[in-house]
Protein backbone atom coordinates (compact mmCIF):
# COMPACT_ATOMS: atom_id res chain seq x y z
CA UNK A 1 0.00 0.00 0.00
CA UNK A 2 1.02 3.54 -0.70
CA UNK A 3 0.07 4.73 2.77
CA UNK A 4 3.49 3.90 4.26
CA UNK A 5 4.80 6.83 2.22
CA UNK A 6 2.57 9.20 4.19
CA UNK A 7 4.22 10.72 7.24
CA UNK A 8 2.50 11.48 10.51
CA UNK A 9 2.90 15.17 11.22
CA UNK A 10 2.38 16.52 14.73
CA UNK A 11 2.55 19.88 16.45
CA UNK A 12 6.02 18.79 17.66
CA UNK A 13 7.56 17.91 14.29
CA UNK A 14 5.61 20.37 12.12
CA UNK A 15 8.20 23.18 11.87
CA UNK A 16 11.10 20.85 11.15
CA UNK A 17 9.03 19.03 8.51
CA UNK A 18 7.95 22.08 6.53
CA UNK A 19 11.44 23.57 6.70
CA UNK A 20 13.08 20.34 5.60
CA UNK A 21 13.91 21.52 2.05
CA UNK A 22 11.29 19.68 -0.01
CA UNK A 23 7.73 20.90 -0.61
CA UNK A 24 5.34 19.43 1.96
CA UNK A 25 1.67 18.57 1.50
CA UNK A 26 -0.19 18.39 4.82
CA UNK A 27 -3.62 16.77 5.07
CA UNK A 28 -5.51 18.02 8.14
CA UNK A 29 -8.05 15.37 9.15
CA UNK A 30 -9.91 13.70 12.00
CA UNK A 31 -11.43 10.31 12.71
CA UNK A 32 -14.98 11.72 12.83
CA UNK A 33 -14.77 13.50 9.48
CA UNK A 34 -16.45 11.52 6.68
CA UNK A 35 -15.06 13.56 3.77
CA UNK A 36 -11.55 13.23 5.25
CA UNK A 37 -11.85 9.46 4.99
CA UNK A 38 -12.92 9.78 1.36
CA UNK A 39 -9.93 11.98 0.60
CA UNK A 40 -7.44 9.66 2.36
CA UNK A 41 -6.90 7.20 -0.54
CA UNK A 42 -6.18 10.13 -2.87
CA UNK A 43 -3.59 11.49 -0.43
CA UNK A 44 -2.02 8.01 -0.26
CA UNK A 45 -1.78 7.93 -4.05
CA UNK A 46 -0.24 11.42 -4.19
CA UNK A 47 2.38 10.30 -1.68
CA UNK A 48 3.33 7.43 -3.98
CA UNK A 49 3.21 9.54 -7.16
CA UNK A 50 5.41 12.30 -5.71
CA UNK A 51 7.68 9.98 -3.72
CA UNK A 52 11.08 11.68 -3.31
CA UNK A 53 9.79 15.02 -4.66
CA UNK A 54 7.12 16.07 -2.18
CA UNK A 55 6.78 15.09 1.46
CA UNK A 56 3.18 14.07 2.08
CA UNK A 57 1.93 13.99 5.64
CA UNK A 58 -1.25 13.83 7.67
CA UNK A 59 -2.01 15.78 10.81
CA UNK A 60 -4.80 14.65 13.11
CA UNK A 61 -6.49 17.85 14.34
CA UNK A 62 -7.80 16.12 17.48
CA UNK A 63 -4.32 15.24 18.67
CA UNK A 64 -2.63 18.40 17.39
CA UNK A 65 -4.64 21.55 18.15
CA UNK A 66 -1.86 24.16 17.77
CA UNK A 67 -0.97 23.95 14.10
CA UNK A 68 -4.57 24.02 12.75
CA UNK A 69 -5.28 27.03 14.93
CA UNK A 70 -2.10 28.80 13.76
CA UNK A 71 -3.35 28.50 10.16
CA UNK A 72 -6.97 29.41 11.08
CA UNK A 73 -8.21 26.04 9.91
CA UNK A 74 -11.90 25.79 10.71
CA UNK A 75 -12.91 23.09 8.31
CA UNK A 76 -11.58 19.72 7.26
CA UNK A 77 -10.37 18.15 5.13
CA UNK A 78 -7.94 20.97 4.39
CA UNK A 79 -4.77 20.43 2.42
CA UNK A 80 -1.92 22.92 2.70
CA UNK A 81 1.08 22.82 0.41
CA UNK A 82 4.22 24.36 1.88
CA UNK A 83 7.26 25.41 -0.07
CA UNK A 84 10.26 26.93 1.69
CA UNK A 85 8.21 26.86 4.90
CA UNK A 86 5.44 29.03 3.43
CA UNK A 87 1.88 28.12 2.41
CA UNK A 88 1.67 28.20 -1.39
CA UNK A 89 -1.61 26.34 -1.93
CA UNK A 90 -4.67 25.70 0.16
CA UNK A 91 -7.52 23.35 -0.71
CA UNK A 92 -10.60 23.02 1.48
CA UNK A 93 -12.98 20.10 1.08
CA UNK A 94 -13.04 17.17 -1.30
CA UNK A 95 -11.10 17.56 -4.52
CA UNK A 96 -10.29 15.05 -7.24
CA UNK A 97 -6.80 13.74 -7.77
CA UNK A 98 -6.11 15.39 -11.13
CA UNK A 99 -6.96 18.86 -9.77
CA UNK A 100 -4.65 18.28 -6.82
CA UNK A 101 -1.87 17.12 -9.10
CA UNK A 102 -2.34 20.28 -11.15
CA UNK A 103 -1.85 22.42 -8.03
CA UNK A 104 1.20 20.50 -6.85
CA UNK A 105 2.80 20.53 -10.30
CA UNK A 106 2.75 24.35 -10.30
CA UNK A 107 5.28 24.24 -7.47
CA UNK A 108 7.28 21.11 -8.24
CA UNK A 109 9.74 21.20 -11.08
CA UNK B 1 -7.15 2.98 -22.05
CA UNK B 2 -9.76 0.62 -23.46
CA UNK B 3 -12.23 -1.31 -21.41
CA UNK B 4 -14.94 -3.86 -21.97
CA UNK B 5 -18.49 -2.89 -22.78
CA UNK B 6 -20.64 -2.86 -19.63
CA UNK B 7 -24.32 -3.72 -19.50
CA UNK B 8 -24.93 -1.25 -16.72
CA UNK B 9 -22.81 1.67 -15.59
CA UNK B 10 -23.94 3.61 -12.53
CA UNK B 11 -22.62 7.08 -11.76
CA UNK B 12 -22.92 7.94 -8.07
CA UNK B 13 -22.82 5.92 -4.86
CA UNK B 14 -25.50 7.30 -2.54
CA UNK B 15 -28.64 5.32 -1.63
CA UNK B 16 -29.95 5.55 -5.23
CA UNK B 17 -26.76 4.40 -6.95
CA UNK B 18 -26.02 1.60 -4.49
CA UNK B 19 -29.58 0.26 -4.59
CA UNK B 20 -29.46 0.28 -8.40
CA UNK B 21 -26.15 -1.59 -8.06
CA UNK B 22 -27.65 -4.15 -5.67
CA UNK B 23 -30.58 -4.92 -7.96
CA UNK B 24 -28.63 -5.02 -11.22
CA UNK B 25 -25.95 -7.18 -9.55
CA UNK B 26 -28.61 -9.63 -8.40
CA UNK B 27 -29.97 -9.64 -11.98
CA UNK B 28 -26.48 -10.78 -13.02
CA UNK B 29 -25.85 -7.64 -15.08
CA UNK B 30 -22.42 -7.08 -13.47
CA UNK B 31 -22.83 -3.36 -12.84
CA UNK B 32 -19.92 -0.97 -12.57
CA UNK B 33 -20.36 1.89 -10.10
CA UNK B 34 -18.17 4.99 -10.38
CA UNK B 35 -18.56 6.40 -6.91
CA UNK B 36 -17.71 10.05 -7.50
CA UNK B 37 -16.11 12.73 -5.36
CA UNK B 38 -18.76 12.74 -2.63
CA UNK B 39 -18.78 8.95 -2.34
CA UNK B 40 -21.65 7.60 -0.27
CA UNK B 41 -23.63 10.77 -0.86
CA UNK B 42 -25.20 13.19 1.56
CA UNK B 43 -25.76 10.62 4.31
CA UNK B 44 -21.99 10.51 4.80
CA UNK B 45 -22.28 13.99 6.31
CA UNK B 46 -25.08 13.14 8.74
CA UNK B 47 -25.09 11.52 12.14
CA UNK B 48 -28.05 9.47 13.35
CA UNK B 49 -30.62 8.57 10.67
CA UNK B 50 -33.90 7.83 12.42
CA UNK B 51 -36.24 7.52 9.45
CA UNK B 52 -34.77 4.68 7.44
CA UNK B 53 -37.18 1.75 7.89
CA UNK B 54 -35.77 -1.33 9.58
CA UNK B 55 -33.58 0.53 12.09
CA UNK B 56 -35.79 1.18 15.09
CA UNK B 57 -33.01 2.82 17.11
CA UNK B 58 -31.66 4.69 14.13
CA UNK B 59 -28.39 4.09 12.33
CA UNK B 60 -25.43 6.40 11.72
CA UNK B 61 -25.49 7.75 8.14
CA UNK B 62 -21.95 6.56 7.26
CA UNK B 63 -22.72 3.11 8.72
CA UNK B 64 -25.89 2.81 6.63
CA UNK B 65 -23.94 3.68 3.49
CA UNK B 66 -21.19 1.22 4.44
CA UNK B 67 -23.84 -1.52 4.72
CA UNK B 68 -25.44 -0.62 1.38
CA UNK B 69 -22.08 -0.67 -0.31
CA UNK B 70 -21.07 -4.00 1.22
CA UNK B 71 -24.44 -5.52 0.26
CA UNK B 72 -24.08 -4.39 -3.38
CA UNK B 73 -20.51 -5.73 -3.51
CA UNK B 74 -21.60 -9.00 -1.91
CA UNK B 75 -23.80 -9.65 -4.94
CA UNK B 76 -21.07 -8.78 -7.40
CA UNK B 77 -21.32 -5.05 -8.07
CA UNK B 78 -17.95 -3.55 -8.96
CA UNK B 79 -17.45 -0.19 -7.26
CA UNK B 80 -14.51 1.98 -8.22
CA UNK B 81 -13.16 5.24 -6.94
CA UNK B 82 -13.24 7.85 -9.63
CA UNK B 83 -14.74 11.10 -10.75
CA UNK B 84 -16.57 11.34 -14.06
CA UNK B 85 -15.33 14.23 -16.15
CA UNK B 86 -17.35 13.69 -19.36
CA UNK B 87 -20.15 11.60 -20.83
CA UNK B 88 -21.16 11.05 -24.42
CA UNK B 89 -24.81 10.10 -24.83
CA UNK B 90 -24.91 10.98 -28.53
CA UNK B 91 -23.46 7.68 -29.73
CA UNK B 92 -24.17 4.13 -28.58
CA UNK B 93 -22.78 2.46 -26.64
CA UNK B 94 -22.55 5.43 -24.32
CA UNK B 95 -19.15 6.65 -23.17
CA UNK B 96 -18.26 7.69 -19.64
CA UNK B 97 -14.85 9.23 -19.02
CA UNK B 98 -13.03 9.66 -15.71
CA UNK B 99 -9.65 11.28 -15.19
CA UNK B 100 -8.12 7.77 -15.33
CA UNK B 101 -10.13 5.77 -17.85
CA UNK B 102 -12.92 5.56 -20.42
CA UNK B 103 -15.89 3.20 -20.15
CA UNK B 104 -18.54 2.08 -22.65
CA UNK B 105 -21.99 1.01 -21.53
CA UNK B 106 -25.32 -0.19 -22.95
CA UNK B 107 -27.29 1.44 -20.15
CA UNK B 108 -26.36 4.31 -17.90
CA UNK B 109 -27.94 4.97 -14.51
CA UNK B 110 -27.44 8.53 -13.34
CA UNK B 111 -27.42 8.75 -9.53
CA UNK B 112 -25.19 11.78 -9.05
CA UNK B 113 -27.44 13.33 -6.42
CA UNK B 114 -27.37 16.90 -5.24
CA UNK B 115 -24.82 18.94 -3.32
CA UNK B 116 -25.18 21.62 -0.68
CA UNK B 117 -25.84 25.09 -2.03
CA UNK B 118 -24.04 28.24 -0.91
CA UNK B 119 -25.47 31.73 -0.45
CA UNK B 120 -23.36 33.11 -3.28
CA UNK B 121 -21.65 35.93 -1.39
CA UNK B 122 -18.03 36.66 -2.28
CA UNK B 123 -17.15 36.85 1.42
CA UNK B 124 -18.67 33.41 1.92
CA UNK B 125 -16.47 31.77 -0.71
CA UNK B 126 -13.37 33.48 0.66
CA UNK B 127 -14.08 32.15 4.16
CA UNK B 128 -14.85 28.51 3.37
CA UNK B 129 -12.67 26.46 5.68
CA UNK B 130 -12.14 29.52 7.87
CA UNK B 131 -15.51 29.63 9.56
CA UNK B 132 -17.94 29.11 6.69
CA UNK B 133 -19.02 25.50 6.34
CA UNK B 134 -21.62 23.28 4.70
CA UNK B 135 -20.81 20.29 6.92
CA UNK B 136 -21.71 20.50 10.60
CA UNK B 137 -20.42 17.01 11.39
CA UNK B 138 -17.05 17.84 9.83
CA UNK B 139 -16.46 21.27 11.22
CA UNK B 140 -18.56 21.70 14.39
CA UNK B 141 -15.57 20.58 16.42
CA UNK B 142 -13.71 23.80 15.64
CA UNK B 143 -16.34 25.95 17.37
CA UNK B 144 -16.21 24.74 20.97
CA UNK B 145 -17.62 27.39 23.27
CA UNK B 146 -18.12 29.84 20.38
CA UNK B 147 -21.23 31.53 18.97
CA UNK B 148 -22.22 30.39 15.51
CA UNK B 149 -25.08 30.73 13.03
CA UNK B 150 -26.93 28.25 10.85
CA UNK B 151 -28.54 29.67 7.72
CA UNK B 152 -31.67 27.87 6.52
CA UNK B 153 -35.10 26.70 7.64
CA UNK B 154 -35.40 23.12 6.44
CA UNK B 155 -34.80 19.76 8.08
CA UNK B 156 -31.07 19.78 7.45
CA UNK B 157 -30.73 23.28 8.92
CA UNK B 158 -32.55 22.19 12.09
CA UNK B 159 -30.54 18.98 12.34
CA UNK B 160 -27.30 20.94 12.00
CA UNK B 161 -28.41 23.55 14.54
CA UNK B 162 -29.27 20.90 17.13
CA UNK B 163 -26.08 18.96 16.44
CA UNK B 164 -23.92 22.10 16.71
CA UNK B 165 -25.23 22.92 20.21
CA UNK B 166 -22.92 20.11 21.37
CA UNK B 167 -19.99 22.40 20.64
CA UNK B 168 -21.15 25.98 20.27
CA UNK B 169 -21.97 28.37 23.11
CA UNK B 170 -24.98 29.56 21.13
CA UNK B 171 -26.56 28.83 17.76
CA UNK B 172 -28.52 31.48 15.87
CA UNK B 173 -30.75 30.12 13.13
CA UNK B 174 -31.05 32.68 10.34
CA UNK B 175 -34.06 32.15 8.11
CA UNK B 176 -35.41 34.35 5.35
CA UNK B 177 -39.07 33.60 6.13
CA UNK B 178 -41.12 33.76 9.33
CA UNK B 179 -41.87 30.04 9.46
CA UNK B 180 -39.68 26.98 9.10
CA UNK B 181 -39.95 24.50 6.26
CA UNK B 182 -38.59 21.73 8.52
CA UNK B 183 -40.77 18.82 9.65
CA UNK B 184 -42.71 19.20 12.92
CA UNK B 185 -40.45 16.82 14.83
CA UNK B 186 -37.29 18.71 13.81
CA UNK B 187 -38.88 22.09 14.57
CA UNK B 188 -39.87 20.89 18.04
CA UNK B 189 -36.32 19.70 18.72
CA UNK B 190 -34.89 23.07 17.68
CA UNK B 191 -37.48 25.17 19.57
CA UNK B 192 -36.92 23.12 22.73
CA UNK B 193 -33.16 23.63 22.67
CA UNK B 194 -32.24 26.55 24.91
CA UNK B 195 -28.96 27.17 23.08
CA UNK B 196 -30.82 27.96 19.84
CA UNK B 197 -32.39 31.30 18.96
CA UNK B 198 -33.96 32.48 15.69
CA UNK B 199 -33.59 35.46 13.38
CA UNK B 200 -36.72 35.58 11.21
CA UNK B 201 -37.17 37.30 7.84
CA UNK B 202 -33.43 37.71 7.77
CA UNK B 203 -31.26 37.79 4.66
CA UNK B 204 -27.52 37.41 4.99
CA UNK B 205 -25.89 40.46 3.41
CA UNK B 206 -22.31 39.85 4.34
CA UNK B 207 -20.05 37.56 6.30
CA UNK B 208 -17.11 39.33 7.95
CA UNK B 209 -14.14 39.41 7.91
CA UNK B 210 -12.49 38.19 4.71
CA UNK B 211 -9.66 40.69 5.24
CA UNK B 212 -8.67 38.92 8.46
CA UNK B 213 -9.25 35.47 6.95
CA UNK B 214 -11.71 34.41 9.65
CA UNK B 215 -15.39 34.75 10.45
CA UNK B 216 -16.06 37.43 13.05
CA UNK B 217 -19.64 38.53 12.37
CA UNK B 218 -22.49 38.49 9.89
CA UNK B 219 -24.64 41.33 8.64
CA UNK B 220 -28.36 40.55 8.43
CA UNK B 221 -31.05 42.58 6.72
CA UNK B 222 -34.64 42.24 7.82
CA UNK B 223 -36.66 41.78 4.64
CA UNK B 224 -39.78 43.45 6.12
CA UNK B 225 -38.24 46.51 7.76
CA UNK B 226 -34.99 46.73 5.78
CA UNK B 227 -33.20 47.17 9.10
CA UNK B 228 -29.66 45.91 9.23
CA UNK B 229 -27.94 44.36 12.17
CA UNK B 230 -24.66 42.71 12.84
CA UNK B 231 -24.37 39.61 14.97
CA UNK B 232 -21.09 38.34 16.30
CA UNK B 233 -20.38 34.76 15.25
CA UNK B 234 -17.27 32.68 14.80
CA UNK B 235 -18.82 30.29 12.33
CA UNK B 236 -21.56 30.22 9.69
CA UNK B 237 -23.08 26.90 8.63
CA UNK B 238 -25.00 27.14 5.38
CA UNK B 239 -27.92 24.71 4.97
CA UNK B 240 -30.15 26.37 2.40
CA UNK B 241 -30.84 23.45 0.13
CA UNK B 242 -29.22 21.58 -2.68
CA UNK B 243 -28.35 21.84 -6.35
CA UNK B 244 -28.56 18.73 -8.56
CA UNK B 245 -25.24 17.48 -9.90
CA UNK B 246 -26.16 17.51 -13.58
CA UNK B 247 -23.59 19.77 -15.21
CA UNK B 248 -21.99 16.73 -16.84
CA UNK B 249 -25.15 15.99 -18.78
CA UNK B 250 -25.99 19.52 -19.92
CA UNK B 251 -27.24 19.65 -23.50
CA UNK B 252 -27.48 15.86 -23.79
CA UNK B 253 -30.52 15.07 -21.68
CA UNK B 254 -33.74 16.85 -20.82
CA UNK B 255 -33.68 18.82 -17.57
CA UNK B 256 -36.18 21.09 -15.86
CA UNK B 257 -35.60 24.77 -15.07
CA UNK B 258 -33.90 23.86 -11.79
CA UNK B 259 -31.38 21.60 -13.54
CA UNK B 260 -33.03 18.37 -12.33
CA UNK B 261 -33.16 15.51 -14.84
CA UNK B 262 -36.69 14.94 -16.13
CA UNK B 263 -37.89 11.35 -15.74
CA UNK B 264 -41.09 9.69 -16.92
CA UNK B 265 -42.69 6.24 -16.90
CA UNK B 266 -40.53 5.34 -13.92
CA UNK B 267 -36.93 6.45 -14.26
CA UNK B 268 -36.64 6.87 -18.04
CA UNK B 269 -34.92 10.02 -19.26
CA UNK B 270 -35.10 11.67 -22.67
CA UNK B 271 -32.26 9.38 -23.85
CA UNK B 272 -33.14 5.69 -24.42
CA UNK B 273 -31.18 3.41 -22.11
CA UNK B 274 -30.30 6.25 -19.74
CA UNK B 275 -32.11 6.22 -16.40
CA UNK B 276 -32.00 8.65 -13.48
CA UNK B 277 -32.72 8.01 -9.81
CA UNK B 278 -32.39 9.73 -6.45
CA UNK B 279 -32.00 13.43 -5.76
CA UNK B 280 -30.67 14.19 -9.25
CA UNK B 281 -34.27 13.83 -10.52
CA UNK B 282 -36.23 14.57 -7.34
CA UNK B 283 -36.62 17.97 -5.75
CA UNK B 284 -39.76 16.98 -3.88
CA UNK B 285 -39.13 13.99 -1.58
CA UNK B 286 -35.30 13.90 -1.30
CA UNK B 287 -35.16 11.14 1.31
CA UNK B 288 -32.71 8.25 1.60
CA UNK B 289 -35.60 5.80 1.32
CA UNK B 290 -37.11 7.44 -1.78
CA UNK B 291 -33.67 7.63 -3.38
CA UNK B 292 -33.15 3.92 -2.67
CA UNK B 293 -36.64 3.18 -4.02
CA UNK B 294 -35.99 5.01 -7.26
CA UNK B 295 -32.60 3.28 -7.52
CA UNK B 296 -34.45 -0.03 -7.48
CA UNK B 297 -36.82 1.28 -10.17
CA UNK B 298 -33.90 2.37 -12.36
CA UNK B 299 -32.35 -1.09 -12.04
CA UNK B 300 -35.57 -2.80 -13.11
CA UNK B 301 -36.09 -0.28 -15.95
CA UNK B 302 -32.51 -0.89 -17.16
CA UNK B 303 -32.97 -4.64 -16.99
CA UNK B 304 -36.18 -4.46 -19.06
CA UNK B 305 -34.50 -2.17 -21.57
CA UNK B 306 -31.58 -4.57 -21.99
CA UNK B 307 -33.95 -7.50 -22.56
CA UNK B 308 -35.53 -5.65 -25.47
CA UNK B 309 -32.28 -4.33 -26.92
CA UNK B 310 -31.16 -5.91 -30.21
CA UNK B 311 -27.57 -7.01 -29.66
CA UNK B 312 -26.17 -4.93 -32.55
CA UNK B 313 -27.56 -1.70 -31.10
CA UNK B 314 -25.51 -2.12 -27.98
CA UNK B 315 -22.34 -2.96 -29.84
CA UNK B 316 -22.15 -0.68 -32.84
CA UNK B 317 -21.21 2.97 -32.72
CA UNK B 318 -24.49 4.22 -34.10
CA UNK B 319 -24.93 7.95 -34.29
CA UNK B 320 -28.16 8.89 -32.62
Amino acid sequence: MASDKVQTITDANFDSTINGGKPVLVDFWAEWCGPCKRLAPTVDELAADYDGKVVVGKMNVDDNPNTPSKFSIRGIPTLLLFKGGQVVEQVVGLTDKSSLKGLIDKHVA
Amino acid sequence: MTSTLRNVLIVGSGPAGLTAALYTARANLKPLVIEGLEAGGQLMLTTLVENFPGHRDGIMGPDLMGEMRAQAEHFGAEIIRGYVTAVDLMARPYTVTTSEAEYKCRTLIIATGASGRLLGLPSERALIGHGVSTCATCDGYFFRGKPIAVVGGGDSAMEEAVFLTRFASHVTVVHRRDTLRASKIMQDKAFANEKISFEWNAEVEEIKDSGKGEVTAMVLRNSLTNERKEIRVDGVFVAIGHTPNTRLFAGQIEMDAGGYIVTQSGTRTSVPGVFACGDVQDHVYRQAITAAGSGCMAAIDAEKYLEGLPQHLGEAHVTA
